[in-house]
């Protein structure tokens, strides 16, 4: 049926098309974080007397967040390949486990940030705080949306199954689950190692 | 908050523009009403997905945004006309030349250049319609709710007044705690969403939906012209969205980004506005060259001389785009060499500038020109920015720039390639793509009345202002003393200025006649144009083509009109297929009006309406993922009809 049909692009392009259009949205996510790395390094000696990176940051706590991300990381790539599988339980269930990953990685994170600001160290503490609570709290909030997302699409696997569409929209999601994943290690790196060194 | 700082009414002026919204905003109700029109507002225009109606509405508003930013200008040159105006108070005048600039830029020009977009892309590619049809409509009523925020300004809450770039630390909390600088933020930012989504939709749009046999150097130049602001859309925006996220930290949540206390850096805002300041020059002004490409070749009856090196200089440009933002701030000290290095690549910059301008010359070299209104606008542009590029170059000269810095020198500068380039431009797609949107030619009488008071008004308004740069009048000053010698340059200025105005009298009036009197246009291709816009009828159908074009090489078009009038030409007989095509929706509409709730919300520091405004964001964004149903098929009677209507058989 919808092969007999014209659209000046082939209607199993639709899907193609939406995959590369995200790709470009990543490009542009790219940029906002390399701005917010820029300006992160610009200012993360602007400590005003207030607390720095090595009296704040807790290894074990951000070393277990990047596990936990690393981790869900992981598993939205076993979802992947039970969506190649064509296993709508499968893909369900691993999409499940990430999303409960990224729910512990959040927590870490919004535990944290609130202990931070129990120390005084607030956003308006310094520059340099400012900075960090912006970068960093810009990628939860990325995971936040993501999570919601995961949601909207489990629900939508479980009522549909595997079609083009949804198929589609596991790979866009596990895409932007993966580039949260390759900026996290940028933060790791740059905000909290080179931060505790 | 009391109700008089809510609600401006102190000064005559804005108590008046007041009284003029709200009847205004009656008698829009009142005949929407009376005619029984709403149903038919909502059906047509507010939840439409069509591209060409989206266009058209693009374009309205940024002509109401001109007729704006416009005013906005007018009373500026009206209180520096003569010495020590009373006109303006200090405070309303560094309102108004705020507005005037955020307007003009984001509200005026964005908008027209989408406008655009939407209009030619599309067709000249041989698609049936945008990449994202849903999106594209996002992205306008974006642009629309944050107009509209920012222009609630004016009467609620109070306009900016921290100039159109807002730099910190003036625009911060301490100096500036009203809510105007908030309008700015949060209306900027949420357009600014818009603005992105248009770049990644253009430029899948160009990618991958051009029709078959058309390879990347077949396109027409103004669709390489989009393509390259595009890569500058997507790569600069998002520099702007953080520049002013940080700045929105600072002022909502007490970060110290760019305060002067607590380690801040004022100067960090300046080089981030830039960096995506100077790139959003080149947006605004890569499809105004490219729509001079296709009118100087349509009516030079030539192709266009040196496809390759235009096509190469495009893209040059929007490479070089990021590497010149410091020009705007020599004077902040960086030092000898980062300012020789901006110094140098700033006048590398204006070398693919100059090998378009030839070439465009060399186009009409020996060429049949057709002096019509869209040529007319391009001669004037040339000469225009020639001008504008060469003060340029005389501003990118780092030590020289020490003199010009904040001068009336810059104000003339800007203008004239602003101006002269980019609403010089849109004014040549508007007069050449009017009849592919509306059926009809605009009148070239009253067309060439409101080009000539255009054209003299702008020397007669920005010449005398490159002199007032050099006898030392800074900007953004409301007033001046009688003995500094200002006075008559500032007098010819303003008589410049309002000589401009005329013009656009003028294109009002041309709209306005041209739709009563002039005769339809039954050809489809008025101008014997050269691209596949001029292939369909004029207005084309919703789907654009019937059967999708087979393309052969560059100028597709006229290659086909060659090939028609040979004597043993047989029309090919192609089959009609039924068409996919998206159905309207009103989540975009609604989704603006979230966003709108959000940001006015956050504006006076109301959080539960900013959450409010943001949940809803959020169930639009959800609606729409759980809509399945989305499309249509336009069956093969319905085209075959259509067609028949229109004229054409099939």
């Amino acid at each position: 049926m919808a092969h007999a049909v014209e659209t000046g692009v082939k209607h199993e392009d639709h899907e193609s098309i939406k995959i590369a259009g995200f790709w470009i949205f990543l490009v542009q996510d790219v940029l906002l974080f390399a701005t917010l790395f820029a300006t992160y390094v610009v200012l993360r000696n602007h400590y005003a007397g207030g607390p720095t990176p090595k009296e704040l940051f807790d290894v074990p706590g951000f070393v277990a967040e990047t596990f936990i991300l690393l981790t869900s990381s992981f598993t939205s790539g076993l979802a992947a390949l039970q969506l190649n599988k064509k296993s709508v339980g499968g893909l369900i269930t691993w999409l499940v486990i990430t999303g409960v990953l990224g729910l512990a990685f959040l927590g870490f994170e919004i535990n944290e940030f609130t202990n931070m600001v129990q120390e005084g160290a607030t956003i308006s503490t310094s520059a340099f705080l400012s900075a960090f609570f912006t970068l960093v709290g810009t990628h939860g909030a990325h995971v936040t949306l993501g999570l919601g997302w995961m949601l909207g699409l489990i629900i939508q696997l479980a009522r549909r199954g595997i079609t083009p569409v949804t198929s589609r929209k596991v790979s866009v999601l596990s895409l932007y689950w993966h580039f949260l994943d390759a900026v996290w290690i940028f933060i790791f790196t740059v905000v909290y190692l080179i931060g505790v060194m | 908050m009391q109700t008089q700082h809510f609600f401006i009414v102190g000064d005559p002026l804005i108590l008046g523009a007041d009284i003029s919204i709200i009847l205004v905003s009656a008698a829009i109700i009142f005949v929407l009403t009376y005619f029984k029109k709403w149903g038919w507002l909502w059906r047509e225009w507010l939840t439409t997905v069509d591209y060409k109606k989206i266009g058209i509405m693009y374009f309205i508003s940024a002509l109401l945004m001109l007729f704006r930013g416009g005013v906005d200008a007018l009373l500026m040159r009206l209180q520096l006309m003569f010495p020590n105006m009373n006109l303006l108070e200090s405070e309303h005048y560094n309102e108004i030349f705020t507005t005037h600039g955020t307007i003009m830029i984001l509200f005026m020009a964005m908008p027209l250049i989408f406008a655009m977009f939407n209009i030619a892309v599309p067709l000249q590619i041989g698609a049936r319609d945008v990449a994202y049809p849903f999106l594209n409509a996002v992205s306008f009523w974006l642009f629309f709710f944050g107009a509209l925020l920012l222009n609630l300004s004016f009467v609620i809450g109070g306009s900016p007044n921290a100039s159109w770039w807002g730099y910190p630390p003036l625009s911060e909390l301490t100096f500036n705690p009203g809510p105007g600088e908030n309008f700015y933020i949060l209306s900027i930012q949420i357009s600014g969403i818009g603005s992105i989504a248009t770049g990644i939709n253009f430029l899948i749009t160009i990618l991958k939906m051009r029709a078959p046999g058309m390879r990347l150097m077949d396109m027409p130049l103004f669709t390489w012209s989009v393509l390259s602001s595009c890569i500058v859309i997507i790569a600069a925006f998002p520099v702007l969205t953080v520049a002013l996220f940080l700045l929105f930290m600072d002022r909502f949540a007490g970060a110290h980004f760019f305060t002067m206390t607590h380690g801040g850096d004022p100067m960090m805002y300046v080089n981030l506005f830039w960096m995506w300041g100077h790139p959003e020059v080149y947006i605004v002004v890569l499809p105004a060259f490219g729509i001079f490409s296709e009118v100087v070749s349509v009516f030079s009856k030539k192709v266009i001389f040196g496809y390759t090196s235009m096509v190469v200089s495009l893209l040059l440009i929007s490479v070089y785009a990021y590497f010149t933002w410091v020009h705007h701030f020599f004077t902040m000290g960086a030092g000898a060499d980062v300012n020789t290095f901006f110094s140098i690549s700033t006048m590398l910059i204006a070398i693919p500038t100059g090998v378009k301008v030839f070439n465009w010359l060399l186009t009409m070299y020996r060429g049949r020109i057709r002096m019509t209104e869209p040529m007319l606008w391009t001669l004037g542009f040339i000469v225009c920015f020639v001008v504008g590029g060469a003060t340029g170059v005389m501003l990118s000269v780092a030590p020289a720039d020490y003199q010009y810095h904040n001068s009336y020198f810059v104000v003339a500068h800007f203008h004239n390639v602003l101006i002269g380039g980019t609403v010089f431009g849109m004014f040549a797609g508007m007069t050449y793509w009017w009849p592919k949107i509306f059926g009809f030619k605009l009148n070239p009488t009253l067309g060439k009345w409101a080009f000539w008071l255009w054209n003299i008004g702008f020397y007669v308004c920005f010449m005398p202002q490159y002199a007032l740069g050099f006898m030392g009048m800074t900007r953004r000053i409301y007033t001046y003393p009688d003995d500094m010698g200002w006075t008559p340059y500032n007098v010819v200025s303003t008589i410049g200025a309002f000589i401009m105005a005329l013009g656009f009298v003028f294109q009002v009036w041309q709209i306005v006649y041209s739709a009563k009197r002039m005769d339809r246009d039954v050809t489809g291709d008025p101008w014997d144009g050269h691209t596949l816009e001029w292939s369909t009828t004029s207005p084309a159908p919703y789907y654009n083509f019937a059967v999708i074009p087979k393309v052969e090489g560059r100028d597709a078009f006229w290659k086909e009109k060659k090939k028609r009038s040979q004597p043993d030409y047989k029309p090919e007989k192609r089959e009609l297929k039924p068409i996919h095509f998206p159905k309207n929706s009103g989540i975009p509409f609604i989704m603006g009006v979230c966003f709108f709730i959000a940001g006015f919300g956050l504006t006076f520091h109301w959080v539960w309406l900013g959450v409010i405004g943001l949940i809803g964001v959020a169930a639009t964004l959800y609606a729409r993922s759980f809509q399945y149903d989305t499309e249509y098929v336009i069956p093969v009677e319905e085209i075959k009809k259509t067609e028949a209507a229109l004229g054409r058989d099939i």
